[in-house]
Formats: structure tokens, C-alpha cells, sequence
């Protein structure tokens, strides 16, 4: 007998999801605030920072690049009352999401900040520039431009990746779907709906970067994300 | 009072001794052209003036302000000395006018109004009024390097430092640049570039610098330099060139 999907029970609990997903993108709007943060302070302490400095923020990212996401949440959420912290699991959550894409992003934005010729930096430097007002005007955008799919590809595994925050029941999207299948018992019709909300999520994020980018790099704005560009082509066509 | 005083500085890269105790006075308003082979220290003489590389004796005086090897105030250093590359050095990023008020804005504090004020005015002088809102990948070779001039020249520098600044541009291209460096030396701007360009250099430059392994080879006022060389090896270098 064929299964017969019934999202009836799922969709009366339709509020519950949208206001996980709600969660979902404060959480990780929080955290890509600060991860960015992080991770422009790092790729330029890398960069033009003393060595003792390179190698401090090198060992940072190490850390967090070689370790899973979740075991970074727990360290922190059960870790941190021991030293009296004492977060909730949203401040958890927002707090070892944004250093793990502050690892990855110091890494990323440092590849962008080397690949800019040298003859650059020093034409700013010979016009009277400080290193840093030369890697404020004259580096980073260039920079941001090589990187910017690398960065928004991080950042949109940083949106999904927040679902992990359900292991220590933040109240986010993932979370949501776990309650609402617990209490429905229809498990693939709860995570069906939990994975087209997550699609919508990075489709309009995707197409908030790629607006950004318009912005940021006036000149030679990079490709539209390929799915944004799929949907405009099926809206022109009128399915 | 000369304008910039070079004073014995040595330069090694590793344990390769590139500048070898080189001294250069230069008065306000001289146009000093710098020649020699390939590997002599030209550019790394020009790197030294404005602190781009680090030098292990001597000193170097700008406008009252002193570099030795213990380094110095590079900053208000750079800010009298403007410096034009071979490879132009345009920030790809920004617009023609915005590349020349970058500077102004940031390293003097200049005001926006004020600093496109100063922007249109030197982009006029290089001829290129009307490019101020191009990216430098619409402009041939000879207007991005004109830009560049302009650029440096935005900050009211007191000497301006070029290098091979015609070296990567096409033969017809050449011309333009020449013209407006031949300006800036009639204005009375204190210019020392390394060229290529014999007859340029004979003609504009006040005096003449021949570089070999490092030293001052032979220095003096160009038509004579050019006419008489005194040293083998400068008659070698320039024989060549004179066919
Ligand atoms: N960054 C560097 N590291 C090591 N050696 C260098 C460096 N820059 C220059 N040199 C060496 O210093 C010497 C002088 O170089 P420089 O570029 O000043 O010569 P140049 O007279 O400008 O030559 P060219 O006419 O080819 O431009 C050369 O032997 C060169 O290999
Ligand atoms: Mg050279």
C-alpha cells in the first residue's frame, strides 16, 4: 500500500515553522554579521599584523576548521557556565556559528587580500596612504570581488549550518520541524516543508548578495547566481 | 637649498649589494634623467627615495624631511615625493576622478568639493578633462599612464619621481606621455626619471645620471654627457642608442 502523504496535521502548525524560520534568520543573520566581522579583522591581523599575531588567529582557525560545527556548540553552550558564563541557546548558537565562519572567512578573505598585486599596495603606499587606509581603499573591494563566490557560498552554508542549533533546542526552523513531527508523527511531511522553507531562505539570501555585489563592485558586478537567473528565465517564460 | 639630497645610501637585497654609496643633490625645478643597463639600480635608486625599499646606509632628504636606515617619517616623506610606475598602478575599482581624489581625501583630509576641484584641474593639465568618469579599462595605455601622472601629481608633490613610464606602451603611445612630462618640466616641477628614451632625456632633462653596478657612473649636463662621454663605459651603453 502506497504511503499516503497528509500534510493536514503539518500545515495547522504552519505558524510554529514560520516562526522557526523567523529564528532561523535572526539567528544567522546575527552570526553572519559577526563571522564577517571576525573574519575581516583576521584576514587583515594575517596579513599585516606581527607574526605573533599571524599565528595567533592561524591557530584560531585551525581550531575551528578541524572540528565539526556541533561539537563547537557544545563546547561553548556547556562549557562556558563553567568559566560563569551562562548564554542561552540562541546566544550559543549565534556565538559558535559566528567563529566557525569567522575561521573560514579570515581564510577566505585573506586568499582575496593576497591576490592582489603587490604594485597596487604600492602605488597607494607612494601616494601617502597608511597600510591600513591602503587595504581600506585600494584593496579590498578588488578583493571582495575575487572572493565574493567563495564568501557567499561560506555564508550560505553558515544559514543552513544554524540548524544545528536544534541539538541544544534553540528555537530555530530545524528545531521547529523536530517539535511539530514529535507531535504529528508525520516525519517526512514536516521535513519536506522545513526543506522548501530552507530553500526559499537561501534563494532570497543569494539574491540579497548578488544585490550587494551590484552595489559593492559598480564596475564588473559578478554573475548572477545561476538559480536566481533560472528562476527570472521560468518567470519570463510564465509557468 | 637642493630639493632632494641623497646622501651615500647602500642598498643590498639579501647579500647583493644593488646601490652601492650613491649621491645625487638635485636643485628646485631640475629635470634629472636617470640611464643605465639593465640591473644597474635605477629603480631600485627611485624605490629608495620614496621608501619603498629600506636602505642600510646613507640618508635621504625631502622637503626637511630625513630617511636613513633606521627608516623615518615615510609617510610625510611620500607626501612631497609622487611617484609614477612603468605598469600605471591605477586602482581598477574606482573612476578616473576618483582615483586622483583617493588621496587628497584620505591622506590630507582634503574636502570632497575641494579635492574634485584639484582633480579636474590636473586632470586638464595631462588633457583628459573629459575622462573623469571612465574606469581605467576604457582607456588606452597612454591616458591610464596619464592618469597616473595626474594622480601624483593631485597631491602638490614637491618631486616626482618617474619609472620607464613609457617602457609598456605602444610606440605611438609614447608621444602623449612625453608631452605631458615635457609640461611638467617647463612648470618648473623637479622631476628625476629613469628612461629609455635617450633623446627625451637629452633633450628635457636638465642633467643627465649614468648608473653601472650600483654607483653614479658619470654624471652631468646632458647635451655634454651625451656628447662626450668620458667613460668607456658609458660610451658602450649610449652607441647603440646613437645609430
Ligand atoms: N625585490 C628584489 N629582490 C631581490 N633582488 C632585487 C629586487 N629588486 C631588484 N633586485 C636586483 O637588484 C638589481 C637592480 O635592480 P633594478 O630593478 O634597480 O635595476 P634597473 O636598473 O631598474 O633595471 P631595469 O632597466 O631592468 O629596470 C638587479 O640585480 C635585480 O635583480
Ligand atoms: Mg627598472
Amino acid at each position: 500500500m502506497a504511503y499516503q502523504m497528509n500534510f493536514a496535521p503539518v500545515m495547522a502548525l504552519a505558524p510554529q515553522l514560520f516562526e522557526g524560520a523567523f529564528n532561523t534568520l535572526i539567528l544567522s543573520g546575527q552570526s553572519i554579521v559577526a563571522g564577517i566581522a571576525i573574519g575581516v579583522v583576521g584576514a587583515v591581523g594575517r596579513t599585516e599584523g606581527p607574526r605573533w599575531l599571524d599565528r595567533a588567529i592561524g591557530a584560531y582557525v585551525e581550531l575551528f576548521r578541524n572540528t565539526p560545527l556541533l561539537v563547537q556548540l557544545f563546547l561553548i553552550f556547556f562549557g562556558l557556565p563553567y568559566i560563569g558564563l551562562r548564554l542561552s541557546a540562541n546566544a550559543a548558537a549565534i556565538i559558535a556559528v559566528a567563529l566557525n565562519l569567522g575561521a573560514y572567512s579570515t581564510e577566505i578573505l585573506r586568499a582575496g587580500l593576497q591576490a592582489i598585486p603587490r604594485t597596487q599596495i604600492e602605488a597607494g603606499l607612494a601616494l601617502g596612504m597608511s597600510r591600513l587606509q591602503v587595504v581600506r581603499y585600494v584593496v579590498i573591494v578588488p578583493a571582495l570581488r575575487i572572493i565574493y563566490p567563495a564568501l557567499t557560498g561560506q555564508l550560505t552554508l553558515t544559514l543552513l549550518g544554524s540548524s544545528i542549533a536544534s541539538a541544544i533546542s534553540a528555537t530555530e526552523l530545524t528545531a521547529a520541524g523536530a517539535r511539530i513531527e514529535s507531535t504529528t508523527f508525520r516525519s517526512l511531511e514536516t521535513f519536506l516543508c522545513v526543506a522548501v522553507i530552507y530553500i526559499a531562505m537561501t534563494f532570497t539570501f543569494r539574491f540579497i548578495y548578488w544585490l550587494i555585489g551590484l552595489l559593492l563592485f559598480r564596475r564588473k558586478a559578478p554573475p548572477k547566481p545561476s538559480l536566481i537567473a533560472d528562476i527570472s528565465e521560468i518567470s519570463r517564460v510564465g509557468v | 637649498m637642493s630639493a632632494l639630497h641623497i646622501n651615500e645610501i647602500q642598498k643590498y637585497f639579501g647579500a647583493l649589494l644593488v646601490l652601492d654609496g650613491v649621491s645625487l643633490d638635485i636643485a628646485q625645478s631640475e629635470v634629472v634623467a636617470v640611464i643605465g643597463r639593465s640591473g644597474s639600480g635605477k629603480s631600485t635608486m627611485l624605490r629608495c627615495i620614496n621608501g619603498l625599499e629600506k636602505i642600510q646606509a646613507g640618508s635621504i632628504e625631502v622637503a626637511g624631511h630625513r630617511i636613513g636606515p633606521q627608516g623615518g617619517d615615510l609617510r610625510s616623506l611620500r607626501k612631497e615625493v609622487g611617484m609614477v610606475f612603468q605598469s600605471y598602478n591605477l586602482f581598477p575599482h574606482l573612476t578616473v576622478l576618483e582615483n586622483v581624489t583617493l588621496a587628497p581625501k584620505v591622506v590630507k583630509g582634503v574636502g570632497r568639493e575641494e579635492a574634485e576641484a584639484i582633480a579636474h584641474d590636473v586632470l586638464r593639465r595631462v588633457g583628459l578633462a573629459e575622462k573623469s568618469g571612465a574606469y581605467s579599462d576604457e582607456l588606452s595605455g597612454g591616458q591610464q599612464q596619464r592618469v597616473a601622472i595626474a594622480r601624483s601629481l593631485a597631491m602638490q608633490p614637491k618631486v616626482m619621481l618617474f619609472d620607464e613610464v613609457t617602457s609598456a606602451l605602444d610606440p605611438e603611445l609614447t608621444g602623449e606621455v612625453l608631452k605631458t612630462m615635457e609640461e611638467l618640466a617647463d612648470a618648473g616641477m623637479t622631476m628625476v626619471l629613469v628612461t629609455h628614451e635617450m633623446g627625451f632625456a637629452r633633450q628635457v632633462a636638465d642633467r643627465t645620471v649614468f648608473m653601472h653596478k650600483g654607483k653614479v657612473w658619470e654624471q652631468g649636463p646632458s647635451e655634454e654627457l651625451f656628447s662626450y662621454p668620458q667613460t668607456p663605459e658609458l660610451r658602450n651603453f649610449i652607441a647603440p642608442n646613437l645609430k
